[in-house]
């Protein structure tokens, strides 16, 4: 048994040694893995990002005339490795923590892939990120936002997406003006599910709130997998708070929206943060039951011509969606890490590493609406930034900050 | 204060018996035949998918959906019956629960393949405004989903204590060999359990369609509600998967709503083992 094992063990060093031979000496393609969450609760969501990271590699692989400002979209492969083009490798994390980990070491020791990218949900993030890092391979996780996972002192570790603390900042400033223009915000209830991501973002909103002499005086953990939220729906209609913030998935967004409506009752304003409720398919099932719900959003459809039109149109031509925001921000993340591959000049995990230290991406070159790409020690995109969208007519319109916006904030929340 | 209490029981009797509905079609296949189906969950599934086509598609509402879901699922049974579980019942205990779990994957993933991950709602007036008396508000695809759980639950209940037919059922559950010695063909006995407990979970998914979302992992969430149920009211007994549903259904929203939702689960398993323990047949189940 012990014997066999060894062998087994010697075969696979092997192997990896000739794989790592034999990628420096071929040099066709570069491998890289995505993981998400192709089935389970969040598998709707996790298959727009495949599509839209699909669509990036695409974009890398083939090119596209209209998008000369993104790096790589002129479908040359990635010219600092001789044109080689790039392979994504996707896995399912089947929406668990133990799925996500077991799938990143099969990518890394048996795909041998070069990078990884993913894994949508934060509390499975943390396990895949942690598999990369043990086996020093740089992950990058374009939508994960909990607070904590840039402070585990990984070195393998890169963020781009904006953090519960910039959205939780963006919050209490639209809610204070609002406040200040008439609107009733004296209570706040937090209504989160609890698993990594629910948890983290929940309690930085409670900080700074506090901080910001904000009330927050009703807090809701739950499930996201539950069957009913009808008690959730009736503990809030008991406090009838003037605020509420769901930090939700798709399926009890779905939930939460359809159950409002069956109790009858409202908030005068809803904040959405983001994830589920930004599912096109949640907005295509509920959008109608949720107009002047407020929500954040990294990503928003330009004028005509502009990268994120373009890319939009590409989206909607491949998927039949308009690219919604987590999907833009996974597409995003994938030309973050073909970007860095190309510039380390080398599928070596250090030379990677050490181009992913050095990017610098301007506002004109990234398809979401981040200010550029720019990583600071512990990996975090300190360009990264986020707008406040609003439900109207069935689809989300920047509202604020007004120098964003493309529409008119209208309060107080209409529902359906 | 004491209305929005009241609206909490009401919910949580409504979505019980949405539960016992779900759940007798699970509960029959065992006191039938000794076989638990894993598959149950993905029953509902592809029930729900079937009322979303019928009621979309052909613009039928849940009089034309709830039939055709109740006979579309009853073919599935009764050939899952034949082609798979009458196969494996020559085999071992563990073989059964793998095929059954097997199945399960089969149409979870092929719902993947065909539907696509997207959620799917119906849209949510379908059925008409609320009922609304004073404070309460009963939401109409709710009341109609409970309703008619009530009411086949009663009706599969009467069909196997009341009728020849269940006589005859029950006979081939308890001995096989002597029921086919008194001229009953055990075989059509089990198919006609698989068609009705089949066609039954068709009934309920096509309900729970009209104000829960489909998609194809629906039955996940579903199945477990559906087993501990079963368990807690008595595998096999009818009757038994009613009360326990309608417990289930308002301890869940009393404790959700006092306690809080993330601990509602730690109350309704906490009363699990403790039935259990003191009952391990469950609550109506033969000892």
């Amino acid at each position: 048994m012990l014997k066999g094992t060894m062998r087994s063990a010697a075969l696979g060093a092997a192997l990896l040694a000739f794989g790592v031979v034999g990628n420096a000496a071929a040099q066709q393609t570069v491998k890289i893995g995505a993981i998400y969450p192709l089935s389970g609760n969040a598998a709707s969501a996790g298959n727009f990002s495949k599509a839209a990271i699909e669509l990036a590699v695409d974009l890398i692989n083939n090119g596209n005339p209209d998008l000369k400002d993104v790096p790589l979209a002129t479908g040359k492969g990635l010219p600092g490795l001789k044109g080689a083009k790039i392979e994504v490798v996707f896995a399912d994390n089947q929406g668990t923590p133990a799925a996500g980990q077991n799938q990143a070491l099969r990518l890394i020791t048996e795909e041998k892939v070069v990078a990884l990218i993913g894994a949508y949900q934060s509390g499975i993030t943390v396990t895949t990120s942690a598999m990369a890092e043990r086996h020093g391979i740089p992950f990058l996780t374009p939508e994960s936002v909990a607070a904590n996972l840039t402070e585990r002192g990984f070195k393998w570790f890169f963020r781009a997406t904006p953090v519960a603390g910039d959205f939780a900042r963006a919050y209490s400033a639209f809610l204070k003006e609002q406040g200040a223009a008439g609107q009733k915000i004296a209570t706040i209830a937090v209504v989160n599910e609890n698993t990594e991501y629910g948890n983290s973002v929940a309690s930085v909103i409670r900080e700074v709130f506090a901080k910001d002499g904000l009330n927050v005086t009703q807090v809701i953990p739950y499930s996201a997998n539950t069957t009913d939220v009808q008690p959730q729906v009736l503990q809030m209609k008991e406090k009838n708070p003037d605020v509420v913030i769901f930090i939700s998935y798709t399926s009890d967004a779905i939930l939460y929206a359809k159950t409002m409506k069956d109790l009858n009752w409202k908030p005068s304003i809803m904040i959405a943060d983001n994830a589920g409720f930004n599912d096109p398919s949640f907005v295509s099932t509920s959008g109608a039951l949720v107009e002047g719900l407020v929500n954040r959003s990294s990503f928003a459809v330009g004028k005509p011509g502009s990268v994120s039109a373009v890319v939009n149109e590409l989206y909607k031509k491949k998927t039949g969606n308009d690219l919604d925001d987590p999907s833009a921000r996974a597409m995003q993340g994938m030309l973050i890490m073909a970007d860095a591959i190309n510039r380390a000049g080398s599928t070596e995990p250090t030379k990677i590493q050490a181009a992913l230290k050095a990017t610098d991406l301007k506002a004109s070159q990234v398809v979401t609406g981040y200010n550029g790409v720019k990583f600071d020690e512990k990996g975090q995109n300190v360009l990264a930034s986020s707008l406040i969208t609003q439900m109207q007519g069935g689809k989300y319109v920047p509202v604020w900050p007004k120098d964003k916006a493309a529409g008119d904030l209208k309060l107080p929340y209409k529902g359906w | 204060m004491s209305s929005i209490l009241l609206q909490v029981i009401v919910s949580g009797l409504l979505i019980g018996a949405v539960y016992a509905l779900f759940s007798s079609g699970l509960t029959l296949i065992w006191g039938m035949m000794n076989v638990i189906n894993f598959a149950h969950g993905d029953f509902v599934m592809l029930a729900m998918y079937t009322a979303f086509i019928v009621w979309t598609a052909f613009g039928g509402g849940p009089l034309a959906s709830v039939p055709i879901a109740a006979m579309t699922l009853a073919t599935v049974g009764i050939l899952s019956y034949f082609l798979l579980v009458r196969h494996i019942m020559k085999g071992p205990m563990l073989a059964q629960i793998l095929s059954t779990f097997g199945l399960a994957l089969l149409l979870r993933y092929s719902a993947f393949w065909y539907f696509g991950a997207n959620f799917k709602t119906l849209p949510d007036t379908i059925l008409g405004p609320p009922f609304v008396f004073g404070p309460i508000r009963i939401d109409a695809p709710r009341l109609l989903a409970g309703t008619v759980g009530l009411l086949v639950t009663l009706g599969l209940h009467l069909l196997l204590t009341r009728t020849a037919l269940g006589s005859r059922m029950l006979a081939v559950s308890e001995d096989a060999t002597a029921a086919q010695l008194m001229g009953i063909r055990p075989e059509r006995m089990q198919a006609i359990a698989w068609g009705l407990a089949a066609g039954s979970t068709g009934i309920a998914g096509a309900l729970i369609a009209a104000f829960f979302y489909t998609s194809p992992t629906v039955g996940e969430t579903l199945a477990i509600i559906a087993f501990v149920t079963v368990a807690f009211g008595g595998f096999g007994s009818v009757p038994g998967a009613l009360v326990a549903g309608l417990l289930i259904g308002v301890l869940e929203a009393l404790s959700a709503y006092l306690i809080g939702p993330v601990y509602k689960d730690v109350v309704v398993y906490a009363l699990f083992v403790l039935v259990l323990w003191t009952r391990p047949q469950g609550l109506m189940g033969k000892a």
